[in-house]
This record gives C-alpha cells, sequence and structure tokens, in this order.
C-alpha cells in the first residue's frame, strides 16, 4: 500500500524526522484557510500516488490569499499522468505546506532489496531529480550500503554513508540521524520502502524532509490500525467492492472482464488476452477452493465497471472445483443481469461435472472453449472493438 | 531421484488440527507421504486421524524423527512458527501460509541460513515429487514421474503447465513452488542447483512472474552454472508498474522488475521462454525429445 505524501509525512513526524508544517484540504475553501493560518509563501501541493507531480503542474507557491485560491482551484480535480503514462490521477485533496528555504538538496531511501534480503539505505547529495538517472549517469555519486535486517540500525552507522555521500559536513550528524530514523520506520511501521526526495538544507541548516514516498507491507496492515483506515479509503470503486468481498482485483482500462483462480494464472490470462489483440478490464484472482459464492461477488464486480463488453473464465481446478465455478456461473446467472457474453474455459478438478451443470442450463451469451488459447480468442472476438 | 520430498521425508505439519491442515496434512499422507505427526500448542496427546499430535516440533522430531516440517498456520503466527520449526531439528521447512508479514520473514530468512535449514515458500503450493511424497497442497493427479523438474512462483500456473506436459506424455521428477512473496526462503537459483545435480532430472521449467529480480538472477546463474537445458515462462506483460498482482511480491516497481526485462534477460542467456504456458510445455517436450 502507498501512503500520499502528506501520509508519509505524518509518519516521518511521528519518528522525530523533521517535516514542514502543513495542512490537508479537499476543497478551495479550506485549503484557502490552510494557507491563511501556514503564512505566505507556501506551497499548494497535489496528493497523488505518481511521481513527476511538480512537472504536471500539481505543486504550485502561493505568496497571498489570491494565489492560494487559484492554485488550489486549478490543482483540485485535475488528472496527472506519471512520468511512463501511468493515470489518470484525480486529485482529491492537496497537501497545503509552509515554504522552506533551500539551501541544498539530497536524497535519502531505505527499501526493501528483495534479491540481496536485507534492507538497502541510499544516500545521494543530489537529490530533488530523477534518482534512477543519477544512478545510471553517476552511479558514484548514489551511495548504497545494506542494512542487517535482524538488529536496530544506529545514527552512528548512518554516519560512514552520509559522508561517503559527500553531504555538507555540518549537517551529516542531522542527516546520519534522519537515515537512522527512516530505518526506524521501516521497521517500526513495516515499510518496504521510503524515499525523501528531496531531503533538503534549509538556509539555517535544518535537515528537513521535503516530501514522502512511503509504501507498505499491506500483510502487516493487522498490526498498524491507523495506517489500515488509510487502505481502507484508497481505493476505486470496484476495488473497493472487491476487497469488501475478499476478492484479489486489480482494474485495468480494457474491456475483457477476466476471472481465473490463482494469481499466476490470472496474470497469464491477461497476458493471452492482450496476445490475441484484447484489452483486459481487470485481474480477478478467485482464489484457491472456489466457492459457487464467490463466483456471484467476482461477477458481480467484473460487471459494475461499465467498460466490460465480455468476461473471460480461465480456470484450471487444483484445489478449486470446476462443479463449483459451474454453479457459481449458473447462480449468478439467475442472480444478476448479464448483459454480456461469457466465455468459460474449465480444466482440471471436475472439470466434467462442471461442463455438464453449464450444458444442462444451457444459458444464453454462454461460450465453453477447451483451452485457455481458444477461450482468449473466443472472449476478445465477442468483446469487439474498445468504444 | 527427485528433489527436497521423498520416501525419506518423514512430515511434521503444523496446523494439523486446523481445517486447511488437516484436509491437506491428510491428503498427502494418502498420496503416500510419510505423515510423522502433527503439531499444535496445547493439544498435545491428542490425534489426528491415527496422527499423533505434539504441543512442540522438537518434540515430534525427537519423538517420531520428523525430519520435515510444513507450515499451515494463520499469517500472523506463522513467522514465529516458522523460526520455531528452523529450531527444532528438521532439514527442511515448507510454508504454505500466504499474507505473512514481510519484514518477519526477512529476519526469518536469516535464521533459516544461519542454522542450515531449508526453506521453501512460505506463500507457495508446496513440493511434490510425483510417485514418492507430496508435501503442501499441490493437486497430485496432473502429474506423473517423469524427467522435468519444474520450479515455480505460482501454483495454478505449474498445475496448467504440469497438465499440457502430462497430456503430451511427459513426467516430472520434482515440482517445486517457491512461493510468490517478496522474499521466500529458496529462490530460482537455490532449485535449479538441486536440479542440475538430481541424476532423474534431465530438463528443468522454470516458470517466474512479473516483480524482483530473482528471474534475472537465475538466467545468469543458469549461464554460468547449468547444463541441463531450461525453458521458461513469464507471467505479467500486461500488468501495470505499481500495482500488485494477487501475490505479495508480484508489482512492477518503477522500472524494474517486468516481465519483458526478465525474459530478456532469459533469451541472452540461451534460455527459450514460451508466450504461453501451453507453448512452455511444447517447447519442453519438443527440447526434451530433441
Amino acid at each position: 500500500m502507498d501512503l500520499l505524501e502528506y501520509q508519509g509525512k505524518q509518519l516521518f513526524a511521528k519518528h522525530g524526522i523533521a517535516v514542514p508544517s502543513g495542512e490537508v484540504a479537499s476543497t478551495v475553501e479550506e485549503a484557502v484557510a490552510a494557507a491563511d493560518r501556514i503564512g505566505f509563501p507556501c506551497a499548494i501541493k497535489a496528493q497523488v500516488l505518481i511521481g513527476g507531480r511538480g512537472k504536471a503542474g500539481g505543486i504550485k507557491i502561493a505568496q497571498d490569499a489570491e494565489e492560494a485560491r487559484a492554485h488550489a482551484d486549478a490543482i483540485l480535480g485535475m488528472d496527472i499522468f506519471g512520468p511512463r503514462g501511468e493515470g489518470p490521477f484525480r486529485v482529491d485533496r492537496v497537501w497545503v505546506e509552509g515554504g522552506s528555504d533551500i539551501a541544498a538538496e539530497y536524497y535519502a531511501s531505505v527499501i526493501l532489496d528483495r534479491g540481496e534480503k536485507k534492507l538497502l539505505a541510499m544516500v545521494s547529495a543530489k537529490g530533488g531529480m530523477d534518482i534512477e538517472a543519477v544512478a545510471e549517469e553517476d552511479p558514484e555519486a548514489l551511495v548504497r550500503e545494506h542494512i542487517d535486517p535482524t538488529r536496530p540500525f544506529t545514527a552512528t552507522e548512518a554516519r560512514p554513508i552520509v559522508e561517503a555521500a559527500g553531504l555538507d559536513e555540518d549537517v551529516r550528524d542531522q542527516a546520519a540521524e534522519v537515515l537512522a530514523k527512516l530505518a526506524q520506520v521501516a521497521s517500526g511501521e513495516d515499510a518496504t520502502l521510503i524515499e525523501v526526495n528531496p531531503l533538503i538544507v534549509t538556509t539555517g541548516r535544518e535537515v528537513v524532509a521535503l516530501d514522502a514516498k512511503v509504501t507498505i507491507d499491506g500483510n502487516a496492515l493487522f498490526r498498524h490500525q491507523e495506517l489500515a483506515e488509510i487502505a481502507d479509503t484508497a481505493d476505486d470503486p470496484q476495488e473497493a467492492m472487491a476487497k469488501e468481498k475478499g476478492l484479489t482485483y486489480v482494474k485495468l482500462d480494457g474491456n475483457v472482464g477476466i476471472l481465473a483462480n490463482g494469481a499466476g494464472l490470472c496474470m497469464s490470462t491477461l497476458d493471452v488476452v492482450a496476445q490475441a489483440g484484447g484489452r483486459p478490464a481487470n485481474f480477478l484472482d478467485a482464489g484457491g477452493g472456489s466457492k459457487a459464492e464467490a463466483i456471484v461477488d467476482a461477477l458481480t464486480v467484473i460487471t459494475s465497471d461499465e467498460k466490460v463488453t465480455a468476461i473471460l473464465f480461465n480456470i484450471f481446478g487444483g484445489i478449486t472445483r470446476c462443479d463449483e465455478i459451474a454453479k457459481g456461473i449458473v447462480e449468478a446467472s439467475s442472480q444478476l443481469d448479464l448483459k454480456v457474453p461469457l466465455v468459460v474455459r474449465l480444466d482440471g478438478t471436475n472439470s466434467e461435472e462442471g461442463l455438464a451443470i453449464l450444458a444442462e442450463a444451457d444459458l444464453p451469451n454462454l461460450q465453453q472453449e477447451k483451452t485457455m488459447l481458444d477461450a482468449a480468442r473466443g472472449v476478445v472476438e465477442l468483446a469487439g472493438g474498445q468504444s | 531421484m527427485s528433489i527436497i520430498v521423498d520416501k525419506e521425508t518423514k512430515l511434521v505439519v503444523s496446523g494439523l488440527t486446523g481445517r486447511e491442515g488437516s484436509f491437506h496434512g491428510l491428503r498427502n499422507q494418502a498420496y503416500g507421504t510419510y505423515l510423522a505427526a502433527g503439531v499444535t500448542p496445547g493439544k498435545g496427546g491428542q490425534d489426528v486421524e491415527g496422527v499423533p499430535i505434539f504441543d512442540s516440533i522438537k518434540e515430534a522430531v525427537e519423538e517420531r524423527g520428523a525430519n520435515t516440517s510444513m507450515i499451515f498456520v494463520p499469517a500472523r503466527f506463522a513467522a514465529p512458527a516458522i523460526d520455531e520449526a528452523i529450531e527444532s531439528g528438521v532439514h527442511t521447512v515448507i510454508a504454505i501460509t500466504e499474507g505473512i508479514p514481510v519484514l518477519d520473514m526477512l529476519k526469518t530468512y536469516w535464521k533459516a541460513k544461519e542454522a542450515g535449514v531449508r526453506l521453501i515458500g512460505p506463500n507457495c503450493p508446496g513440493v511434490l515429487s510425483p510417485g514418492k511424497a507430496n508435501v503442501g497442497i499441490i493437486p497430485a493427479q496432473f502429474f506423473d514421474p517423469g524427467k522435468i523438474g519444474v520450479v515455480s512462483k505460482s501454483g495454478t500456473l505449474t498445475y496448467q503447465i504440469g497438465n499440457e506436459l502430462k497430456q503430451a506424455g511427459e513426467g516430472n521428477s520434482s515440482i517445486v513452488g517457491i512461493g510468490g512473496d517478496p522474499i521466500v526462503g529458496s529462490d530460482f537459483i537455490d532449485i535449479l542447483k538441486l536440479f542440475e545435480v538430481d541424476p532423474e532430472t534431465e530438463l528443468i521449467v522454470m516458470v517466474g512472474e512479473i516483480g524482483g529480480d530473482a528471474e534475472e538472477r537465475a538466467a545468469e546463474f543458469i549461464a554460468a552454472e547449468v547444463s541441463k537445458p531450461v525453458v521458461a515462462y513469464i507471467a505479467g506483460f500486461t500488468a501495470p508498474p505499481g500495482k500488485q498482482m494477487g501475490h505479495a511480491g508480484a508489482i512492477i516497481s518503477g522500472s524494474s522488475g517486468t516481465a519483458q526485462a526478465k525474459k530478456e534477460a532469459l533469451e541472452a542467456k540461451g534460455v527459450r521462454v514460451g508466450e504461453s504456458p501451453t507453448e512452455t510445455a511444447a517447447i519442453a517436450v519438443e527440447t526434451l525429445r530433441g
């Protein structure tokens, strides 16, 4: 789960990392009132889960209330696209933040290094720009050091890292302290990525986190009540509905609805649909041992996306029994007003029983296919072009 | 031969008294796996269908000679259960549980390393050596004994490919689900090493997916250390960046962890990568038969 900038900063503040003061606002009036309280100049910053907000016009400095109003009005409701075309991300709230006098911009992060099975601390004196580009053009400028995950990481251990990165001498102790605290945020809040870019030095020589990118491990939310509440509010309508029903669903932007069992088979299904010339509307893993009721839920979620013009069921039953899936499809057809055609491929455990159930029900709009590839071709044909 | 589980396996199941644990544990026993014991703290002295239950894994090791532990404990209690297994004296721990916090697994990973215990999973379907032993939730009916070793991040995708191999008349030495979490006890490389020296294995099918760099690392290892042919499949070409696709580890971070990058890394080292599970199975059969 990714946190918005202001949520990340609140987490930083909780762990004693200096951040500029600010307030969150979801209307223009709230933003102007917040700016008045904070004072001018202040920054109005779009809160979306994508980088490159500044370039996209999502961060503006206001010198007075009138400018604050104009900026908040422009930013709230705007659609922001990521540097790789991700999105759009609609801005539904802004973070109004006191202006900072910047003397230097650094970079600091602590991330989970999956390959090495350790945490990785990274520091650079070249902050405020795309760090992947810095790493590529000037690898020496990004100092990388692994952290032993089995014990706490101290400022004393962080000190050589900030030294190697060549941060200004007078702020090295502060920066080392910040790096140690970032590691504390990782272990204390179950964060798998914490990135501060830029980590600034103010003209008063204070080290302050001017941005925050934080990813929390969704599997650990049971022990972080406040973060779990954020997770509950951050979804689009279909994703929220799916979560409520206990389904693993990811919304995509195509028109072919997909249901498969197992994450790997489901990803593979999206790929073969794309290879057949279609565009998947979603990822939905019905999970192992799915029962009829789960299928009704899954179809409810998939069909609530109005873009969907045909649906593919790709089931390879292991623990999941195909007769249960077939029962679910029949039940869903009677409960829901299914307007779009269904292509069904059932293979594996009890597939013959499942196919017999479907044959007997003789549902209109249902096409059976024997293989995954034929099913993909079939559904793409029925789905037609993207409107 | 086969790898990780076989006729020597003496299994102890943590969570055998639970619904899932008993269903799968007894299924493994029915397949022919020697089920030595179950473990549930506080239920020592009871039994499940005649299988004795102990309070601790250590007791199961001492009393019943258990050498392989399977973890079916709910996510929030699973890491301590794996730690207990690591310290109990078994040589192999297979963790099926999905949803364990990754930073807990980070610590557990190093505990297993230091103790010299082989950890498979978590969030995996287990290991099946057809005709010998099954530890986990892999439906054994789709796999025959044979010459192809399979190592995979995904359960159902493995069943799909295994079934296509079976229909083509080929079987498997062992099928190893390494799991779909960001941190797993054994990576592709650990399992490739075992298949390389397993006399029964003549070809290896490797099934990867988006996220992390385990496939890229495996590509390097294959080029340097694996003499047997390897055929790969990668899932997730259409996955958008930043979205977790079911498995906790299946996520493209920024520009790293994409299916395309993994495919290119493998192909650069001479590994053929199938476009679909069907094509992957076909390439494996064709390569095996020369």
